[in-house]
């Protein structure tokens, strides 16, 4: 694997070998008839195997969204080789493949391991991929580098005897920097790595975050748990959560409901009560293991002395850097951002081919190195400002240089009901036209997040959405609500609906309204989210509905 | 009319009953009236089908039209991907599901 | 009652089967209780050094609270029996035995050779529960 990432040691590696031959198994006794669908479907959702609308899927883990330019590679061999030549990358950092045959998964799971990689927990009722700053590593904000911390929670996750049947799925989020790249509040754990006043670094829980049905921003419960304590901590609120957890009622089960229910103290007690139980039960690993973990997240060997100057006489170059390029920690560098969300396209989306070019830049021009953003993007994190240009050129040469990032064609949509069986609506044909139509004006309107859910799962992060749609089923039509207002950053906010829904044409029409108010009441150096916020939904209803 | 609708358990693909066996094309459907859950049960036991269940349909000039637009998409394919639809051919294939 | 199919322990079964944790409270002589889902494990504690045998039900496989009061039960000292009962699957019982189980009584019978590979399919573990079983990280660094 990469040099400057987390590599298996036997231990690791015996682990995901173990899982592929007992996956290989329960593929066997599924087919043969021994396991009945409703025995093997929490085992094949634990493997991240869907039954979807027209086929298995398969949903991929990245954990914490980092990537070698071989297991960039080898996601790219396994769209040509098993599915049809493109993979989906999601709003959990993950890649999912649309098109997969039950009896090939065991294999597709082995060419995985072979690169250490895997689909473990990547659905079911257990706790899922744990995600983190895409920029971890190399954001000039940060802290420290989160990804340890996350990888110390996969290793204690995977497999969990206690935690296999929660009662419902368990998101968790790491960051370190006060700028929350990880919609962190919106999970059912969000982790942020602060440092006290004695300086020593810790953990802010905060628990009971989430989108779905009900969002909630997660309360923080508990501003610094020591860093030798913290895993115990997180066992403490899981447990507390496996017993007391709704299981009822599937819509009520997730703990944000069971914070919300019993209030953020007497859930807060409750853990306490738990935490002082289990320090006495030796479960913590030792601050060696997380030291183990942390030598092999090292910073690349940058080189010192570059220029931060770039060459911008080619027009097109220089509004890429401007808008897809983020400061780095180290001088004359930059992270780079590659959109997955070309005029038109589909969000997310990469084929086989594209896949391959970005492990070739990742090893050519960012130590090796790629990322996968919760926006469904893909980041070099570390490249040299000098090798900007003629990375630039090879990513436009393969549809890769849109320059868009954060702006109103840089959509986030889950697959909607052109994939998904959950679904109400379609989310891509909707995406598709309102980048379409907003390609024009994208570059005046600036920042401005749009976020589009086919139902109310909210896998497209609608509530957080500067602008956020949800597709609905009324009476068997297609329908789409229009929110305002949301936000997932430091600044976590929900977003509010605007009034009625509107069909697939008025949907588009409404956000242009939007976006023309907007451009019309905007004071200097306001964003969409800052002008919503001062003038409030009124103008804008105004706008839509007249 | 009520057709029957489910995934091959070992390919996922979506499948249609015909009466004698589960076909790629839903115009193969076939009314099943009152017996959708004793066929059902049969097929799944058998393990010819997984996921599989009862929709209302209705017959057209074009043929059989599941009554909702989930089962239409799940008779042609995405409608965002028209080349890897049942009807790659057809650049207006996805106006069917509408 | 179920036949017991697994029992990884040597002393004599309690024939008995388990009162519910109400009537046990009130029972000065029973020695086996059975836990429902529901149940505080740890309304239990004060009674451990008289009893031999928990039975921890799972009505739905899916339904894990029992693997709480399983650890629970352990972490606090018991040392009896403690049966996994209900709706107990091929695929669940080496979490079970994790958790501190040492006898397994699924209402459908399992495959010996299916039970025998699940109990031993991961030679190693990321975490230490009370099974005895030293999680990686303490090999790591031992």
């Amino acid at each position: 694997m990469g040099d400057l990432m987390y590599k298996y040691d036997q231990y690791d590696q015996a682990m995901v070998d173990a899982r592929v031959a007992e996956f290989r198994d329960q593929v066997r006794r599924r087919l043969d008839g021994h396991l009945a669908e409703e025995a093997f479907r929490p085992l094949r959702l634990m493997n991240g195997l869907y039954l979807q609308l027209h086929a298995y899927m398969l949903r991929v883990a990245i954990p914490y969204g980092t990537l070698s330019s071989a297991q960039m590679r080898m996601l790219g061999h396994i769209a040509d080789k098993y599915d049809r030549g493109y993979g989906h990358f999601t709003t959990r950092q993950n890649i999912q493949y649309n098109w997969i045959k039950l009896e090939e998964a065991p294999d597709i799971l082995a060419d995985l391991a072979s690169v250490e990689m895997h689909a473990i927990q990547t659905s079911g009722n257990c706790i899922r991929n744990t995600t983190s700053d895409q920029y971890a590593g190399a954001a000039a904000d940060e802290l420290v580098d989160p990804r340890p911390y996350a990888e110390l929670i996969r290793q204690w996750s995977t497999f969990h005897p206690e935690f296999s049947y929660l009662p419902r799925k368990f998101k968790m989020a790491v960051i370190a920097s006060d700028t929350d790249r990880a919609a962190m509040r919106l999970h059912d754990i969000g982790i942020q790595i602060v440092r006290n006043a004695a300086g020593d670094l810790g953990a802010a829980f905060y628990v009971g975050g989430g989108m779905g049905r009900t969002p909630m921003i997660a309360p923080c419960i508990n501003s610094f748990v020591p860093l030798d304590q913290f895993i115990t901590y997180a066992e403490a609120c899981l447990r507390v959560y496996n017993r007391h957890g709704r299981r009822d009622n599937k819509y009520k089960a997730r703990i944000k409901i069971l914070v919300h229910e019993l209030g953020k103290d007497e859930y807060t007690r409750q853990v306490e009560a738990e935490f002082a139980h289990l320090l006495s039960q030796n479960i913590e690993p030792p601050l060696a293991e997380l030291e183990r973990i942390k030598a092999q997240f090292v910073d690349p060997p940058f080189e010192t002395g570059l220029s931060d100057e770039l060459d911008r006489s080619d027009p097109d170059f220089a509004l890429w850097v401007d808008n897809n390029t983020v400061a780095h920690k180290a001088p004359g560098y930059a992270v780079a951002v590659i959109s997955l969300k070309p005029v038109g396209a589909i969000p997310g989306d990469a084929s086989a081919d594209q896949i391959r070019v970005m492990a070739d830049l990742a090893e050519r021009y960012s130590f090796d190195e790629l990322r996968v953003t919760h926006a469904q993007n893909i980041v070099l994190p570390h490249v040299r400002k000098a090798d900007l240009y003629a990375l630039w050129q090879v990513l436009d040469a393969n549809g890769l240089a849109t320059a868009n990032l954060d702006q109103i064609g840089d959509i986030i949509a889950c697959p909607g009901l052109d994939y998904c069986t959950l679904a109400n609506a379609r989310s891509i044909p909707v995406a598709q036209q309102i980048s379409q139509r907003m390609a024009a004006k994208e570059q005046e309107i600036g920042e401005l997040k749009l976020k589009i859910s086919g139902c109310i799962n909210a896998c497209g992060h609608h509530h957080a959405g500067h602008i956020g749609i949800l597709g609905v089923d009324r009476k068997g039509v297609e329908n789409y609500q229009l929110l305002l207002g949301g936000s997932e950053g430091a600044d976590c906010s929900l977003g509010q609906i605007t009034g009625p829904g509107f069909d697939e044409n008025g949907i588009v029409d409404a956000v242009e309204r939007v976006t023309d108010r907007y451009l019309g009441e905007r004071q200097p150096g306001e964003r969409f989210l800052d002008t919503y916020r001062r003038i409030g939904m009124a103008p804008f209803k105004e706008a839509i509905y007249g | 009319m009520k057709i029957l609708t489910g995934n091959d358990l070992k390919s996922g693909a979506v499948t249609w009953w015909t009466g004698v066996e589960w076909s790629l094309h839903v115009e193969d459907a076939v009314d099943v009236g009152d017996n959708a859950d004793t066929v059902l049960a049969r097929e799944q036991a058998a393990r010819r089908v997984t996921g599989a269940y009862a929709i209302d349909a209705a017959r057209d000039e074009a043929g059989i039209r599941p009554a909702h637009i989930k089962e239409r998409i799940r008779a042609l394919g995405p409608t965002v991907r028209p080349d890897l639809t049942l009807k790659p051919a057809d650049p207006n294939a996805g106006q069917w599901v509408i | 009652m179920t036949q017991v199919q697994f029992r990884f322990r040597s002393d004599e079964p309690v024939a008995d089967p388990g009162v519910t944790v109400d009537s046990f409270a009130g029972q000065t002589n029973a020695a086996a209780v059975r836990l429902e889902p529901g149940d505080e494990a740890r309304d239990l504690l004060p009674h451990l050094d008289r009893l031999r045998l928990v039975e921890v039900n799972f009505p739905v496989f899916g339904d894990g609270r029992g693997y709480s009061s399983a650890r629970i039960l352990r972490e606090a000292g018991y040392t009896g029996e403690l049966r996994a009962v209900g709706e107990v699957l091929v695929d669940q019982i080496a979490y079970m035995r994790r958790c501190g189980f040492d006898a397994f009584a699924p209402e459908v019978p399992l495959d010996p050779a299916d039970a025998e590979a699940a109990f031993s399919r991961y030679a190693e573990v990321y975490q230490p529960t009370t099974d005895g079983r030293a999680a990686i990280w303490a090999k790591r660094h031992g």
